[in-house]
């Protein structure tokens, strides 16, 4: 009963934990083909950028479509704020630890400056304001130019030479091409601990008031309204740690590149993660995870294919689809797979 | 009610006009402390406005309310929920996805304190404050009978306990005065004998008053004090249940003059 979410709860982080342990043991023994080692640290970033997506369209039910944007900022702010430290901090841990925070930050207040205005609407209305919000931000990082040298940080958003640097200037940000040569301090673990933290985060503020409050939003406004509950407050909430959890994803995953570009975070971005989280069920969590991790590794995977890749991956996204959301495949499931995982259906909400 | 006493809830000369169409005007009215007073009228008289009037939904253009003597006119939903107006709705909306109980507890959430980051972080705030408002919940959905289905979700209930779980959930926020949007509607009898026992609990456990919209006769009969009667946004009686019940001007207003006296007047 009251448990059941305790329990459910655990068996989640359970699964990131024998995720890390069995990779590894894999590692460890080396049976990890280097096709699989690169992808661990983006797989974590996707994992994490689900899950923080999922608290606006799942638990907020608003269908927000610049993820990509708040990722886009947590990664540049995280990049820049690695670069410039470079030499202070000498430990890739702290760095790192100390870039995600940067990220998460930056990240927020993005949130909070694009989630007072964005808020006011309601659905379609919403999404295509989310979706013009990411671009802009894309827009802007790619046309910034940030240098710094003995006098300070120099900006423009000219070209690079318009930075009037002295001799020992060294460019940061260099518009399209982006930040270069950011310390490669992302690992795997890393990344785990920001899906348990990520995870923690989310699934304690789902199980409070303020999660209760922002669930009732979701399922009925008037009545929300009814009962005393600040529409624009909780919305925001929501919204904004949503924002600072995709900053968080988008500093680790720039610690994993030589070359960050603000090209990468277009719409095409936002949508795939938006796909993560519609396939892995709106408002459950654990499904966020596994389909970020599934379908974030199958296009690899399924190199081997060639020409038919792509086309054996939407096949699959519309297996997975119809095996999540339709009638017929839910009366199924209950029926044959319900006898062997009777216990983890009922837990799976 | 004695007349020093202040009242819960005064309505003065209140009214609302939409463009051109005057959807209530003139509307008194003055429920005393645990007083149960029904609000009847014919389909589209206006009674569901007089409640969004009432709870900050439409703000009235004429005309002023009172809740124990405060005035309410120009407030938010939520700022009249939190002075202690709360309300049932005539089509149910409950959070459906969200378990009996959190329901509830949704309710109770400007009653409570800890922030977010004692949220997130579990401080021992967090811990205390859910354990009370657990223990307040199930009480209350102990008086509507559906202790028993705390951890269902309520989309999953059946029609009549959904209605009373409206009812817990508006009593989660603690209000003073109770509006009730046609409780019985859709109920069969069995029903609506268990809500007429219900509202008499609530009244005398909670003492708060209750406003009733209704169209089940023998409910408002039976259990309000006073009932109040209107007809195209004019209120056109007031009084006991017997008074109203022998009141030619409303037996009117349900089911039309008789023709001969059409003829009359005219």
């Amino acid at each position: 009963m009251k448990n059941k979410k305790l329990k459910s709860n655990l068996i989640t982080y359970g699964i990131v934990l024998a995720a890390f342990v069995i990779v590894e043991i894999m590692m460890a023994t080396g049976n990890i083909t280097s096709l699989l080692k690169g992808l661990l640290v983006p797989l974590c970033v996707y994992v994490v950028l689900a899950i923080s997506l999922n608290l606006v369209v799942g638990i907020s039910g608003e269908l927000s479509l610049g993820h990509a944007g708040f990722m886009c900022v947590g990664a540049f702010a995280g990049a820049f704020f690695s670069k410039c430290m470079q030499d202070v901090l000498t430990v890739s841990g702290v760095r790192l630890f100390c870039a995600i925070l940067v990220g998460a930050a930056v990240a927020a207040v993005f949130g909070v400056l694009i989630g007072i205005p964005v808020l006011r609407l309601k659905g379609d209305y919403l999404a295509i304001v989310t979706l013009a919000f990411g671009e802009i931000i894309k827009n802007i990082i790619n046309a910034f130019y940030i240098g710094k040298d003995s006098n300070g940080f120099h900006m423009t958003m000219k070209d690079q030479f318009s930075l009037g640097m002295e001799a020992d200037g060294v460019v940061i940000l260099n518009g399209p091409q982006g930040i270069t040569g950011t310390p490669k301090d992302a690992t795997f673990a890393a990344g785990i601990i920001l899906i348990l933290v990520t995870l923690f985060i989310v699934l304690n503020l789902i199980d409070s008031r303020d999660g209760r409050a922002i669930q009732s939003i979701r399922d009925n406004r008037i009545a929300a309204e009814s009962i005393g509950i600040g529409i624009t407050k909780y919305k925001l909430m929501a919204f904004t740690v949503s924002a600072a959890l995709a900053g968080a994803a988008g500093a680790l995953y720039a610690h994993n590149l030589s070359t960050l570009v603000a090209k990468k975070f277009d719409y095409n971005q936002s949508i795939m993660i938006l796909v993560f989280v519609v396939l892995g069920g709106i408002g459950n969590i654990r499904g966020s995870i596994i389909a970020a991790v599934v379908l974030t590794a199958l296009p690899e995977l399924l190199r081997g294919l060639s020409d038919y890749r792509m086309l054996i991956y939407s096949i699959i996204l519309i297996v997975i689809m119809l095996f999540n959301w339709a009638p017929k495949a839910l009366e199924w499931r209950e029926r044959y797979l319900g006898r062997f995982f009777k216990k983890s259906a009922e837990e799976g909400e | 009610m004695s007349s020093k006493e202040i009242p819960v809830l005064k309505a003065q000369n209140l009214g609302i006009q939409f463009g051109g169409l005057k959807a209530v005007t003139d509307f008194n009215m003055e429920i005393g402390q645990s007083e149960l007073v029904g609000l009847i009228g014919p389909n589209g008289a206006g009674k569901t406005t007089v409640f969004n009037m009432l709870t900050g939904v439409y703000q009235p253009t004429e005309g002023s309310y009172y809740l124990n003597g405060v005035k309410m006119n120009g407030k938010k939903t939520h700022q009249v929920v939190e002075a202690g107006i709360a309300r049932t709705f005539q089509n149910i909306r409950l959070f459906k996805k969200m378990t009996v109980i959190e329901n509830v507890k949704t309710a109770m959430n400007m009653h409570m304190h800890y922030s977010l980051a004692s949220a997130i972080f579990r401080s021992a705030k967090y811990w205390k404050e859910e354990a009370e408002i657990e223990e307040k919940a199930l009480k209350l959905l102990d008086v509507v009978h559906l202790k028993d289905k705390a951890y269902v979700v309520a989309e999953n209930l059946p029609y009549g306990q959904q209605r009373r779980l409206e009812i817990a959930r508006a009593l989660a926020t603690g209000m003073k005065l109770l509006l009730l949007d046609e409780p019985a509607a859709g109920m069969n009898p069995s029903e609506t004998a268990e809500l007429l026992e219900i509202i008499n609990v609530i009244r005398d456990q909670f003492k708060i008053s209750v406003l009733l919209i209704e169209h089940d006769m023998s409910l408002v009969m039976k259990i309000c004090e006073r009932i109040q009667v209107i007809d195209y946004g004019v209120t056109i009686a007031k009084g006991t249940p017997e008074e109203i019940a022998n009141n030619q001007r409303v037996i009117e207003a349900y089911l039309g003059k008789d023709e001969e006296e059409e003829a009359a007047v005219c």
